[in-house]
């Protein structure tokens, strides 16, 4: 299994992006608003990509697949398409593009080179405007084309939408298998669609709340090993872990620090309260940095590291408060009814994300840092946990409706676009990762 | 049935539950831990048995939603259970914490280490000395009863006393 997560690794340095466009004219017209309420979906044309075999058609369909899912894009359907394209470096015929409504084009082809390496090609074309807005080249080993098909599919939301996009990242989560009172609980991994699913765990010990380094390269979760509960460090790569610090109870509810040196993490104290600490990764010191006699929990750091969100029964009931990265200034933000748990700074800096718990019901919602301007995206009997993709447009969580075990969702800013991910079994705690690179 | 196969650990237990039922005196709440308040101590448990402890003196307390303090039913309990360990001293015992599944992960394991910290200190102050006891949370990761509603929600709500160290 080792080897498995480190071929999977070793990948990450291997693709190299080429610009096969000429320059651009800088007045395209095809491109995406998504700071507008309500998002049309950009009618888009994705041709199969041209190989000797299914591979071209292949990474179309995840390209596809990707672009549908974040809601912003519909992929037209390709027994519409008027025009066959043999010669993906040749101008479209854009009328025959314009006639079904694509307002934009891509095109490509996979071929194998003479050492083995896949060498995939795209071109994103604007079939109103006439002109092509984007095209690359990338190589890389041929059991790494998913990745290839993702990154394609990134290139062409950043270029429609003018923003970064999430489609080459991974999820790590918590994989349930068993009777709700004999849950098995297996740390896993997979790509954000669902795809490439590898256990970092065997189930023998209890293991929750993953989270991803900054770098992807190492895991913070919580396990029962030895049923000394701790806070625990696993290094992808290796496959080595740790207990994070040396704390003289139950440590939880860890998260990294925006540079990657720190753990955050809260640990439960003798006398019943739950106070919140940070270990430096590198001088193995141990800061604490809420002092109450109440639960404090689930820290999650601003993306400048300046700040700390937390959870704090501090008031009677779990609500939200922010402080200093230092613990200073500590102040409630959300005042709406009912409990709020599970804050996480959204990498934007913009937002908040939270469970909120009201009327019997668990919402996933987001508010500004300062706890204005709360929006409810989802409610139902239970949703829970959310974790933000990198460009802060999209939110993963779990939801786990009566009497069935818990799945992962995603839902966008705008709460209309919400999506079941496929994984093997029931899954909970998923964490999104940092963008590869 | 469902709930009552979760709760039934041992075949006594079972055998107990359907005595009661059929004298038709079954109250939901305190059936499996608290059935010697009914009576039914010469089950042969062996005394000081750890079967003795949890049929006869009741394993396990319940709380609140959202609440850590002990309940007038959880102090009797746990009144007999420091008699009881008090005649048995060679036990260490280790407070298990839980929580129901309405609440989130992270903050359902620190109530549950709140519970189990109430707990292990009312037994104290009923003269458990504090060196045998340790704590744990489960959160609400490992609950007893497994329907969607109050009934099962209440049951797991939960701090039980394990005789001899963690598992659950």
């Amino acid at each position: 299994m080792k080897t498995m997560i480190r071929t999977f690794l070793s990948a990450f340095a291997m693709f190299v992006a080429v610009s096969v466009a000429a320059v651009l004219p800088a007045h395209a017209v095809v491109e995406i608003d998504i700071n507008k309420g309500n998002v049309e979906p950009l009618p888009i044309a994705i041709t199969d990509f041209l190989s000797g075999d299914q591979l071209g058609a292949n990474i179309s369909s995840i390209i596809s697949a990707d672009l549908e899912r974040s809601g912003l894009f519909a992929p037209i359907n390709k027994g519409a398409f008027i025009e066959k394209i043999s010669n993906p470096d040749a101008s479209p015929r854009f009328e025959d593009w314009k006639v079904i409504n694509a307002q934009a084009l891509v095109t490509g082809r996979v071929t194998k080179e003479a050492d083995g390496r896949l060498k995939a090609e795209f071109r994103l074309w604007d079939t109103f405007a006439g002109q092509q807005l984007s095209g690359q080249q990338f190589y890389t080993s041929p059991d790494n084309w998913r990745r290839i098909a993702h990154i394609i599919a990134d290139a062409i939301y950043e270029r429609l939408t003018g923003e970064k996009g999430y489609f080459d990242t991974r999820i790590v989560f918590v994989d349930e298998s068993g009777s709700k009172e004999k849950r098995v609980k297996r740390l896993a991994i997979m790509d954000q669609d669902g795809a490439n699913v590898i256990y970092l765990t065997d189930g023998r010990d209890l293991v929750l709340t993953p989270r991803f380094s900054p770098n992807r390269q190492e895991i913070t979760y919580m396990s029962f090993a030895g049923s000394k509960p701790r806070v625990y460090l696993l290094q992808l790569d290796t496959g080595q872990r740790e207990i994070v610090g040396n704390f003289p109870g139950m440590t939880i509810a860890p998260r990294f620090s925006p540079d990657g040196q720190k753990v955050i993490m809260s640990l439960l104290q003798d006398d019943g309260s739950a106070n919140i600490y940070t270990m430096d990764l590198r001088s193995r010191t141990t800061t604490r940095l809420t002092s109450s006699s109440a639960i404090d929990t689930s820290a999650s750091y601003s993306p400048d590291g300046t700040q700390i969100v937390f959870e704090s029964d501090r008031g009677g009931r779990p609500q939200i408060y922010v402080m200093g990265a230092d613990g200073s200034n500590p102040r409630r933000v959300s005042f709406g009814d009912g409990t709020y748990s599970t804050p996480v700074w959204s990498p934007r800096g913009d937002l908040i994300a939270f469970t909120k718990q009201s009327g019997g019901q668990f919402s996933i919602g987001v508010m500004k840092t300062d706890g204005s301007g709360e929006r409810l995206l989802t409610t139902g009997f239970h949703n829970e946990g959310p974790t933000w993709a990198p460009n802060g447009r999209v939110l993963m969580f779990f939801r786990q409706p009566p009497g069935a075990g818990p799945r992962l969702y995603t839902v966008d800013l705008t709460g209309r676009n919400e999506r079941q991910i496929q994984t093997p079994n029931f899954a909970s705690d998923p964490a999104w990762s940092p963008l590869l690179d | 049935m469902r709930r009552i196969q979760s709760i039934a650990r041992s075949p006594i237990v079972v055998a107990l539950f359907m005595t009661l039922a059929v004298a038709g005196c079954a109250s939901k709440k305190n059936l499996p831990n608290n059935a010697g308040d009914l009576g039914l101590g010469a089950n042969g448990a062996a005394p000081g048995s750890a079967q003795d402890f949890t049929v006869n003196v009741g394993d396990r307390i319940f709380f609140d939603t959202d609440s850590s303090v002990i309940r007038a039913d959880a102090q009797q309990t746990l009144a007999k259970q420091a008699q009881w360990l008090q005649r048995y001293p060679n036990y260490q015992i280790t407070i298990e914490g839980h929580a129901d599944e309405r609440g989130t992960r992270e903050y359902n394991l620190a109530l549950g280490q709140r519970r189990a910290a109430a707990t292990r200190d009312y037994l104290a102050s009923q003269g458990v000395p504090a060196n045998r006891m340790r704590t744990i949370s489960y959160g609400k990761e490992r609950p007893v009863a497994v329907c969607d509603d109050i009934s099962c929600w209440s049951q797991n709500r939960r701090a039980v006393t394990v005789l001899g160290g963690a598992g659950s």
